[in-house]
């Protein structure tokens, strides 16, 4: 008991130690510093100002946030429309199926992201894959780009970032009881109204924490618009990326941060509302987690 | 519904197959209507099969499937007028109890103030109305299984199907339960068709009986004709204890009667079936139906056999003895507490000589199994 004990209090404080040291107390710093004012030698001079939440409210920056939003809106609900669908099928596949399956899910993080992104641009350019194939196709007669335009980077986006949808949704489909689709068949309820009523409900969970694992990278990243959007658009990313490394106005950039940070607090309690209201589990089960929980 | 004398169910020459494994063989099953049907047998036996070829859920690869003599072989499980109460109870975990059971009334487009009385009913038929808003998470088994018989029943189906409702309860809740689902079933009129592996079960509920083994029907009957006149070694073995004991054909009498030699003494039988001089049959008896007797009791008379007793167990209302014959075959005894006869209780080792109610046996021919 005494081990188990002491073992626990040494890998829980770890953790937190860790979390608190290396985002914890970062975040913090960046909270702060977006209340303070800049200098003109230093990044910032400790001088209490709110200037720099109102010039975010600069039409600019709006328009950024504005697009950013979209873009990163779009790209979530493209990886959900691929991504369910795969999941569903990945969940329901037969036991020798599934490592194929899940292998084209894993196959891209074995390369570097911004490599892959950088290998988009060839199938995006000129002559590229895509142009190509319209070409041969005959739905194209001469060279097309699609490079740098909002299209390139919401295909960027999309392709990176669909695993982080299909990941979560598989587990919550995977959970799924399949009985339960019997018993609403049994009961009256075609496919479809046994998919809305069953099946969409009950894997919400998954569709919220899919959604949330793409809309905020999607919102944040700054290199998939950097090269597949060239310098057109700015997005959000990209903003708060320039404020720290090109402009140097730092408490600028942790506003924007800030921001961010904040929109990511309020999805992550949408996303335990909404898997209470799922979770209503049989006592048995409860039971057992609660168990586990106390041993 | 409409006036039927034919089966309300029924399966005409229905074989099933998963590859090249087979679950059924060429069922032939007629339903009654208003009846409890029980299909009883070892897992594996193709009983669920057929249960799911009822409700929809599996087609059968060859014959027909008909429902009030329509054949529905290509109706899916959503368009049947069937309703399941399955074996884990599959209740929606997201809903309320009271949105559980309007599920139907609501997939069939039911008018709210039809669903709320019918919903209401169907909760107080199983003694649950106050519980309507709860979710199933916090309910206990036992209530969980109501809700799904709540669910199913609400619908008004004209046969009701279930799927080994009573596993995941104890002891004491499933005697309840199985007394609450006969009582429902009488109240209801309509046709139940219950799949169990528990003979007990499916003696103490249903008006007939379907033992299944192996993907065939082995006997069809009334629990009595079960458990008394089983047709072969399966059903008498799956029913029940039973002691087998080897013979042969000496004398055929009148009216189905025969002498036989039954462990080197002659023995009277009586039996439906029919067999010559010189067979081999077995004589299946349960224990029961075995009279034990002190060698130099006066009451003694006729043939019997002779062993020892090896083991006796007192169970309360009967004491189970265990003997083992001269020939050195096992047998087990059941006998029951008379105020006759206070005297059933036997030291091991002690020598008995052992008969049986005569007629009581059930003969059936030795095919070398």
């Amino acid at each position: 008991m005494q081990a188990n004990n002491r073992f626990r209090l040494f890998s829980i404080s770890s953790v937190w130690l860790w979390l608190g040291l290396f985002a914890l107390l970062p975040n913090l710093a960046l909270f702060l510093v977006s209340f303070l004012d800049r200098g003109e030698t230093d990044f910032f001079i400790p001088v209490f100002t709110l200037d720099n939440y109102s010039r975010l409210l600069d039409p600019a920056f709006i328009r950024i946030f504005w697009d950013s939003m979209y873009l990163a809106s779009i790209s979530t609900l493209v990886c959900l429309l691929l991504g369910y669908p795969f999941a569903y099928l990945l969940a329901r596949s037969s036991k020798r199926m599934r490592p194929w399956l899940m292998l084209l899910v894993v196959v891209p993080f074995w390369t570097n992201s911004l490599i892959r992104t950088y290998a988009l641009i060839i199938i995006l350019k000129t002559q590229g894959l895509i142009n190509k194939l319209f070409i041969w196709l005959g739905l194209a007669d001469g060279p097309f780009s699609l490079m740098y335009s909002d299209f390139a980077v919401f295909m960027g986006l999309t392709y990176t970032l669909l695993p982080f949808m299909i990941l979560p949704l598989y587990a919550s489909i995977e959970k799924l009881d399949v009985r339960l689709l019997d018993a609403a068949k049994d009961l009256g309820a075609g496919t479809l109204r046994s998919f809305w009523h069953v099946t969409l409900p009950l894997t919400l969970p998954g569709i919220v924490a899919g959604s949330i694992l793409v809309f905020l990278p999607a919102l944040g990243t700054f290199y998939v618009p950097e090269i597949l959007g060239g310098a057109t658009n700015m997005l959000l990313g990209t903003f708060i990326k320039n404020q720290f490394l090109v402009a140097r106005d730092w408490p600028l950039g942790a506003a924007a941060s800030t921001i961010l940070t904040l929109l990511l607090v309020l999805l992550a309690l949408i996303y335990r509302m909404s898997s209470r209201k799922a979770a209503e589990t049989p006592l048995t089960e409860k039971g057992k987690k609660k168990g586990a929980a106390d041993a | 519904m409409k006036e039927n004398n034919g089966p309300i169910l029924e399966l005409r020459g229905v074989s099933k197959y998963y590859g090249s494994t087979s679950a059924l063989h060429d069922i032939n099953l007629q339903v009654e209507n208003g009846e409890f049907l029980t299909l009883l047998g070892p897992s594996g036996c193709g009983k669920t099969t057929i249960l799911r070829i009822f409700s929809g859920f599996e087609t059968p690869t060859k014959g027909e499937v008909l429902l009030n003599g329509k054949v529905i072989n290509d109706i899916v499980p959503e368009k049947r007028k069937l309703n399941t109460v399955f074996q884990n109870y599959a209740l929606f975990p997201h809903m309320s109890v009271h949105d559980n059971v309007a599920f139907g009334l609501r997939m069939q487009k039911r008018p709210a103030d039809e669903i709320k009385t019918r919903v209401q009913e169907a909760l107080r038929m199983v003694h649950l109305e106050n519980y309507a808003q709860r979710m199933p998470g916090q309910l206990s088994g036992g209530q969980q299984q109501r809700v799904a018989i709540a669910r199913a029943v609400v619908n008004n189906p004209m046969v009701l199907l279930l799927d080994e409702p009573f596993s995941a309860l104890d002891f004491k809740l499933r005697k309840q339960m199985q007394f609450e689902i006969k009582h429902l079933q009488r109240q209801l009129g309509i046709t139940f068709i219950f799949v169990t592996h528990d003979q007990e079960e499916a003696f103490a509920m249903s008006d007939r009986v379907v033992v299944m083994n192996e993907g065939y029907i082995e006997q069809i009957g009334s629990p009595q004709e079960i458990y008394e006149e089983p047709e072969n070694l399966f059903v008498a073995r799956f029913v029940g204890e039973i002691n087998i004991l080897e013979g042969v054909i000496l004398e055929v009498q009148e009216n189905n009667a025969y002498l036989a030699d039954v462990g080197g003494v002659t023995f009277p039988l009586r039996t439906r079936r029919n067999f010559a001089v010189d067979e081999k049959v077995l004589v299946l008896l349960r224990p029961e139906d075995l009279k034990i007797y002190h060698p130099h009791d006066e009451d003694l008379e006729g043939p019997h056999l002779y062993g020892r007793i090896n083991e006796s167990v007192y169970k309360g209302a009967t004491v189970d003895l265990t003997i083992t014959l001269d020939n050195g075959q096992r047998i087990q005894a059941a006998e029951f507490f008379n105020e006759d006869d206070a005297d059933i209780n036997y030291n091991i080792g002690e020598r008995v000589a052992v008969s049986w109610v005569a007629g009581w046996e059930v003969v059936l021919d030795n095919a070398g199994e």
